[in-house]
């Protein structure tokens, strides 16, 4: 075989062909082998160099590399091009529905109650209200005498009370925590007591069990005044409006002066929300507290009130019925 | 209480309507629970009178009237007319003073009276009864009215119908507002007016009959006045204007006698009773009931006296619980002709919770339990006589008073700070506003000291027993002076930190935990239903409501698990496939040791039952199983860093299936358990399909492990798989602790990945395959470092468990 230009350039037009025939990577691999490889058909051109004369080696060595570099660079070309096409069909036989749903995807709630206690701690604790909690099976010290209301009191009678026995109850109130606090912590305290308390009655408006979230400050110069100014931040907090507040006088045997606390519902009616005063000196100096040197107020507020007018629930008793089509509304 | 607008005005008639009124004493502390008209909407009902009454010619239940008017014409009533009306009632009779609804009438519920033909005789209008215009529920026959009532005035006018009811929630301190007089007083206070009271002229006796007192218990009752009135007329009717005054209060008519003293206990707030004469035998004698003493009280029911009830005897028996109820023998009747009538004042101790040991509480006992003004007998006793003696007639005997002046509760003497009232109140009310509010609530004020040191003197009256001490008059002050008028201020305190454990772990991560795994939560009763709680705690002590709103409500949960269920079947019957559940809570274990007999713990509880998760296009459709259940309560221990620390091990639990029951321990002490719920409680308690369910203490598990960091290795860890052949009963737990022990320090983490029994392996037999990460701090393992810890773990697991490799 004839060394020499024609024959170079014939297969620099074979390898043209070779290359843009190659449909994938592997038959162009099959091209570069037969092209470039250890017995492609370059290497067999580069063997006849020797037999060329010595003035002629450098030229045609100098023709075939730039008809190798030719080759190669057509192939490399060919090949991106065939990589990016591979590319392109496997993406597109990869596609799918992106709109199917996902896997996973439940996540449960909490119970509303949870939540508005969940809330009503935050609040306070922001202020550094410490959490407590207390036994819901107490004694008639800690839930009555203690609270200054004495056996036989008419405001016990108000309370409807589960007794077990005339010395043992199911609380009534969460103010018995107040009571436990006090017999163990000096002033100044701010502690929020949330929890079950029990009566028994049980109608349209009544559930023999229910939530309150007790609140107790006892400090030096603590007034009712600052009992307002709480209260009044709390409750346009909580329901993130300026909601119409008005504090009505009232009775309870361990706070005086006594408030209760209404807001103005949508309907234009007044709705009692919260029960709260002074801490009654007796209550304090039961405690071991001087009322001459500390004072203190304390509030007791339905959690399920506060929840059916946050959330507009109707039905007091779709709190404890625990169907999950209620209950899935509040995740 | 409930009372009559217009009886109030008649004693105070401050420049309000009803609302504002209402709104007044309301923001007063009297909270109005009601305000309710006194009559039904009617119009063109007029006083008549039956001139005319005969037999209706076709009818023998109707008479047809003529009924004159008087005066009063309408579009419809020529003026002098004698108007034709066909009559059903029975009392309807000649000369009676009727309320007639004319032709045009629009009575209650927009009922238009019409002209109509009754059996062929024509009828202008009605003769209306009670309940026809809306003054009572029912009534039998017409209303009857007064002799005197003005022919031809509108219904409305003469009995002043324009009136409402307004009910007043009174608190258990202000018993002195449960009389129109204090009320009126109060009102009084509120709109600085004089409060009119009703002139009380005292009886002359015109008999001597008198009965001696004697009072053996005079802290109880320090006062007791008693009148003899004879020869009163048994058919005697109690006024319209009284049954009215009695009604807008909520209090039926009964007989003259009985609704005078109803009628004191409304106008005075004071209660009264009345006794038949001839029934007492000898003089009045109060005393404590004596043991076993028994008395039949006006309801008819036998009661067996308590030794500290306090009893009016005679000198032979009880005649009533004093202040509380009245007995049957000795009450009034309609042939009673003599009466003994009793004012009395009873201390408030005496009474309180008396009456509630029978069951009984009594528009009395109300008032005596909160205590009654000390200084109002006479009053009440002349009072009634005035009234009795217009009513019924009669002639009254002197009254006959036995005391004892040192029970008397005695006018209070009560000083009030400046400084403890600017202290409680944190807003000064100017001196001169203190002194008027005090003044205006009727206290005596005397004053000494000046600004910071100025001092209220005090003298209460005795109408006001509820003011006792500094604090009470604080809140007087602070309640007329309105607690709208004083400022909000936010507290100031000191910012003192408060300890924050880092290893106590907080209850809403692990709830929040719970819900991330999809669960929700649920709050149940913690009473719950015996028979639901025996099953599932068959044998265990447990505390019940003597007194319960219903039997399945009746006893105190033993765990969360009995309201859980049944939330869960109720869902179910709900058509709730999937349903996951939690709650925390107490549990009530009796417990002698415990505080009051009872442990309370706190306990976070679980159940599951349906699919393991929704149906999903590319998930195989699979029931929910232990595993799934035994992951939410791993993933719960994973919160406290500590998950390594809590052993689960087979256990039995009566509510769960024997084979598929795991209870959790952590050192030793028990934390609480998962497992199936136990088939035949699933059919008892109605659960549809396999249910799975956990407990834990909170206590045991609100704890977390700070961190203690050590350094990671730089060098490479190596991984080998092990498949070992165990017998079945052998638990994974006791293959992967003797690994985790003889592994060695190289040893650094242990996965069991897959259990496999079937094919290739012998029946009884299982395989499991454990990939053990090997790996050092200070050097790359060789292979042989390697291949020596594998051969020490296969060699051991051969001695201990004969496992063997698997081929």
């Amino acid at each position: 075989m004839n060394l020499d230009t024609t024959t170079i350039d014939s297969i620099v037009a074979q390898a043209e062909v070779a290359i843009a025939q190659a449909s994938d990577p592997t038959a162009l691999d099959q091209v570069r082998v037969n092209f470039l490889g250890k017995k492609g058909l370059f290497t067999e051109q580069m063997k006849g160099l020797g037999k060329l004369p010595k003035e002629e080696k450098p030229k045609m060595g100098q023709v075939i590399n730039i008809a190798k570099q030719a080759v190669q660079k057509l192939l490399t070309e060919r090949g991106e091009l065939l990589r990016a096409q591979e590319i392109k069909e496997k993406l597109a036989a990869e596609s799918i529905d992106v709109t199917l749903p996902g896997r996973g995807t439940q996540i449960g709630g909490l119970h509303p109650v949870t939540r508005t206690i969940e809330r009503i701690e935050s609040f306070f604790g922001d202020l550094g209200f410490e959490v407590k909690a207390g036994p819901e099976v107490e004694d008639d010290y800690h839930n009555f005498d203690a609270l200054n209301i004495p056996e036989h009191h008419p405001a016990r009678q108000d309370h409807d009370t589960f007794y077990f026995n005339p010395k043992l109850v199911l609380r009534t109130q969460t103010s018995g925590v107040q009571i436990r606090t006090m017999e163990v912590e000096q002033p100044p305290l701010r502690i929020i007591s949330p929890g079950k308390v029990y009566r028994n009655d049980y109608d349209q408006t009544h559930t023999p069990m229910f939530h309150q979230v007790e609140g107790l400050m006892v400090d030096k110069d603590v007034s009712f005044t600052h009992l307002k100014g709480i209260l009044h931040d709390f409750l346009h907090h909580f329901f993130e409006e300026e909601v119409e507040i008005r504090f009505r006088p009232s009775y309870f045997p361990f706070t005086e002066p006594s408030a209760e606390v209404d807001i103005m519902g949508k309907n234009g009616k007044w709705l009692e929300v919260l029960g709260c005063g002074m801490v009654h000196p007796n209550v304090l100096r039961s405690v071991g507290i001087d009322p001459e040197v500390y004072t203190g107020f304390a509030f007791g507020m339905g959690v399920e009130r506060l929840t059916m007018l946050r959330y507009g629930v109707n039905d007091l008793r779709a709190f404890f019925e625990n169907d999950l089509r209620f209950l899935k509304q509040f995740k | 209480m409930k009372f009559s607008e217009s009886w109030l005005r008649e004693w105070v008639n401050p420049a309000l309507s009803s609302d504002d009124l209402a709104h007044q004493i309301t923001m007063a502390g009297l909270e109005v629970d009601g305000v309710d008209p006194v009559a039904g909407e009617f119009s063109g009902v007029v006083i008549g009178e039956v001139v005319e009454c005969g037999p209706h010619p076709d009818a023998d239940k109707l008479q047809v009237t003529k009924i004159s008017l008087g005066d009063y014409s309408s579009t419809t009533v020529e003026k002098g007319e004698l108007v034709t009306i066909v009559c059903g009632a029975k009392n309807c009779r000649l000369g009676l003073k009727v309320a007639v609804a004319t032709v045009g009438a629009v009575l209650p519920g927009d009922f238009k009276i019409k002209k109509a033909k009754l059996r062929g005789v024509p009828s202008f209008g009605m003769l209306c009864s009670e309940s026809e215009i809306g003054l009572a529920d029912d009534s039998d026959g017409i209303m009857e009215l007064a002799n005197d009532a003005p022919l031809g005035q509108c219904v409305r006018e003469y009995l002043d119908l324009n009136d409402v009811t307004i009910d007043v929630d009174l608190t258990a301190n202000r018993g002195d507002c449960l009389g129109l007089k204090g009320l009126a007083r109060e009102v009084g206070v509120l709109n600085s007016l004089e409060v009119t009271e009703p002139t009380i002229t005292a009886a002359t006796p015109t008999i001597d009959d008198a009965i001696t007192i004697n009072i053996d218990a005079n802290e109880a009752c320090p006062r007791y006045l008693g009148r003899v009135i004879k020869g009163i007329n048994s058919k005697a009717t109690t006024p319209l204007w009284m049954v009215e005054k009695l009604r807008r209060c909520g209090t039926r008519s009964i007989d003259p006698v009985v609704d005078v003293t109803n009628y004191i206990l409304l106008e005075l707030g004071h209660p009264m009773h009345a006794f038949d004469l001839a029934k007492l035998e000898g003089g009045i004698n109060v005393r404590f009931a004596n043991k076993d003493e028994k008395l039949t009280l006006l309801d008819e029911n036998e009661v067996t006296l308590k030794e500290g009830t306090l009893v009016i005897a005679d000198e032979n028996k009880a005649l009533a619980m004093a202040g509380i109820f009245g007995g049957l023998e000795s009450g009034v009747t309609n042939n009673t002709t003599d009466i003994f009538l009793e004012s009395a004042f009873f201390a408030p101790l005496a009474i309180l919770g008396k009456a509630r040991q029978y069951g009984l509480h009594t528009d009395s006992s109300h008032r005596y339990e909160r205590g009654i003004d000390p200084t109002l007998q006479h009053d009440a006793m002349e009072r009634a006589t005035e009234l009795l003696l217009t009513i019924v007639g009669g002639q009254a005997g002197p009254v006959v008073e036995a005391k004892s002046d040192a029970d008397i509760p005695q006018t209070k003497d009560v000083n009030l700070r400046r400084k403890m009232l600017d202290s409680r109140i944190g807003h000064h009310i100017e001196d001169a506003q203190v002194s008027e509010i005090l003044t205006r609530l009727g206290f005596t004020v005397t004053t000494t000291g000046e600004s910071l040191a100025k001092v209220w003197q005090v003298i209460v009256p005795a109408y006001r027993f509820d003011i006792k001490i500094e604090v009470d008059l604080i809140e007087e002050v602070a309640r007329i002076f309105g607690y709208n008028n004083i400022p909000n201020i936010a507290p100031k305190a000191t910012l003192k930190m408060c300890e924050q454990k880092e290893a106590n772990l907080s209850l809403s991560n692990l709830k929040q935990a719970l819900v991330n795994r999809d669960y929700q939560e649920a709050i149940t009763y913690s009473f719950v239903d015996p028979k639901v709680q025996a099953l599932l705690h068959p044998g265990q002590e447990v505390m019940t409501l003597p007194h319960p709103i219903s039997s399945e409500m009746s006893v105190m949960r033993l765990s969360l698990w009995t309201g859980l269920l049944q939330s869960m079947v109720y869902n179910q019957n709900r058509q709730q496939g999937r349903i996951r559940l939690f709650e925390t809570g107490l549990r009530f274990v009796p417990d002698e040791n415990a505080e009051n007999g009872v442990r309370q713990q706190n306990m976070i509880a679980g159940v599951i039952s349906g699919l393991r998760v929704d149906e999903h296009w590319s998930m195989e459709k699979a029931a929910t199983d232990f595993y799934d259940i035994k992951g939410d309560v791993e993933a719960l221990l994973a919160l406290t860093c500590d998950a390594q620390g809590y052993e689960f091990s087979k256990a039995e639990v009566d509510a769960l299936h024997p084979g598929q029951t795991a209870q959790i321990t952590k050192n030793g002490v028990f934390v609480g358990c998962v497992g199936t719920l136990h088939p035949e409680l699933e059919r008892k308690l109605g659960l549809n399909g396999r249910t799975l369910i956990f407990e834990l203490l909170l206590s045991e598990v609100l704890v977390q492990k700070i961190p203690e960091a050590s350094d990671i290795s730089r060098f490479p860890a190596n991984r080998r798989d092990l498949a070992i052949v165990v017998k079945e009963d052998v638990d994974a737990k006791n293959v992967l602790q003797l690994i985790e022990k003889v592994g060695g320090n190289y040893l650094i983490d242990l996965n069991l990945f897959d259990v496999y029994k079937g094919q290739g392996i012998d029946d009884g037999f299982k395989s499991l395959a454990i990939a053990l990460v090997l790996q050092d701090t200070s050097k790359t393992l060789e292979e042989k470092d390697i291949t020596d810890v594998i051969d020490r773990v296969v060699a051991t697991l051969k001695t201990e468990l004969n496992a063997s490799l698997r081929d």
